[in-house]
């Protein structure tokens, strides 16, 4: 039995690719008006919640400021990272991933527990002490997983009149495109700042074995 | 600063790569593909016709911004301006049984629509005003589409330097109920920066969409050899000419 099942693995790796160009053409694409607000409007400075600065060309997607390309990229990606997410939603569903992996039992989640789990993390001890992940990483799985990728997409979404159009749900939802907007923006960072805790986090522990695993899949027996 | 620097470099070599990337034909192809299929799914999505929701009056922007030309400067436009537009006239022409001239006397006799909505612009803001006008489909019910008729061209008395402002849509779009001949903002005669004297309202799509300053709609079959061939003056820069995203 592998550790890491095929489906995720290629979702791993497509996710990591489409999130990346996301969030690069998503910076360039926030250079075009640099204001955030909230509800349903909003165009002015001094009705903005949040000044965002200009990204450099070193970190947008073209490396030069281009809202028409910036698009294109952001629109074709959104696509891959929208269809893939739901394949590995349903496939993880119905292969027990997310039961088995991901859910754990009641008595895993109370306080005790989890302060054990945050005390075993401040001593780099990463080991789970049965199954594949710890407590705070399945959190925060179930976190990026359930939540902040699917808001990725909803917000996304909502900031497209033809879509608001046909779903006019979408705006009630998040109070305002303007809001969704806000959403999309924080939730980007959000997204970010998992990635580089996750990295930091294979580079603390066995960074070689755990890449490898993700790639050729890794033996289950092995994990202990 | 070290870390910081060998984090600028990876991120140079992954927007250098995709800037290359994205100069290729292939990858042209791949991005109209995706237009085909937001565009597919936003159609397909909801009830027929999908409506772009209303506001209320409490929730119209204090201000509506002009973007793009935000006036035009030509003495002849000057005159109109000040005199209210007697001489402006909408042609309707192309493909069509009946080819109109309209002016703004005989645009406001005709059944008007009001209807308060959210203007986004493909930079990111959003403004909420009140548009007043006939349906565009009236106004192609008068002058008879032809069977070939596919798409419906807006021309502008607007430009940027010496290419003039154009746009374009299906005729879903065109003779959907929400899509208006506006010549009121707010219960007022548009302004010169919102496209005094008439704009266009295509409220499913972002705000290029919305040509201002209209002086014809022209019925074809197709948008090949008109200006550069794209379907509007923002689409022959680039941008996509399904502006639903």
């Amino acid at each position: 039995m592998k550790r890491h099942a095929i489906s995720t693995r290629i979702w791993h790796w497509l996710n990591l690719l489409s999130v990346a160009i996301l969030f690069m053409s998503g910076l360039n694409i926030s250079n075009a008006h640099r204001h955030l607000y909230w509800g349903q409007a909003g165009f002015q400075p001094h009705e903005a919640w949040f000044h965002v600065i200009r990204f450099p060309g070193w970190a947008t997607i073209p490396n030069y400021y281009s809202l028409a390309a910036a698009r294109d990229w952001h629109v074709v990606f959104a696509w891959i990272f929208s269809l893939s997410l739901l394949l590995f939603l349903i496939t993880a569903l119905l292969n027990g991933h997310f039961r088995r992996d991901l859910a754990g039992r009641r008595e895993d989640w109370r306080p005790s527990a989890i302060g054990a789990d945050v005390r075993k993390h401040l001593r780099l001890d990463f080991a789970p002490t049965e199954g594949k992940y710890n407590l705070l990483q399945k959190a925060a799985y179930a976190v990026v997983i359930f939540i902040l990728l699917p808001l990725m997409v909803l917000t996304g979404l909502t900031m497209s009149p033809g879509m608001d159009a046909a779903w006019p749900f979408l705006v009630d939802l998040f109070g305002g495109r303007q809001s969704a907007r806000s959403i999309h923006f924080i939730v980007a960072w959000a997204l970010l700042a998992f990635f580089v805790l996750h990295v930091v986090l294979v580079l603390l522990n066995k960074p070689l074995k755990n890449l490898g695993d993700m790639i050729g899949g890794g033996r289950l027996d092995e994990t202990a | 600063m070290k870390r910081r620097n060998v984090l600028a470099g990876l991120g140079a070599l992954i927007t250098g790569g995709c800037t290359k990337i994205g100069q290729t034909e292939w990858f042209g192809d791949v991005v109209d593909g995706a237009e085909k299929l937001s565009r597919g799914a936003h159609r397909m999505l909801g009830a027929r016709p999908t409506m772009a929701r209303e506001f209320t009056v409490a929730d119209i922007s204090p201000y509506f911004r002009g973007n793009g030309n935000t006036e035009i400067d030509t003495d002849t436009y000057r005159a109109q301006l000040a005199s209210g537009f007697p001489d402006w006239r909408l042609e309707v022409r192309g493909l069509v049984d009946r080819p109109l001239s309209l002016s703004l006397e005989q645009i406001r006799a005709l059944p008007q629509r009001t209807q308060i909505t959210r203007h986004d612009c493909v930079e990111g803001w959003s403004a909420i005003g009140q548009w007043t006008g006939p349906r565009l489909s009236t106004i192609l019910g008068q002058a008879g589409l032809k069977p070939q008729a596919k798409f419906a061209v807006f021309r502008c008395a607007d430009s940027f330097g010496k290419a003039p402002y154009y746009e374009s849509c299906d005729l879903d779009d065109a003779l959907h109920p929400q899509t208006l001949i506006a010549h009121q903002l707010n219960g007022e005669p548009l302004p010169e920066r919102n496209g005094a004297p008439l704009r266009l309202r295509i409220e499913r799509q972002l705000g290029y969409k919305h040509a201002k300053y209209l002086t014809a709609i022209e019925l074809v079959d197709s948008l090949d050899g008109i200006e550069g061939g794209g379907g509007g003056y923002w689409e022959d820069r680039g941008y996509q000419w399904y502006a639903g995203v």
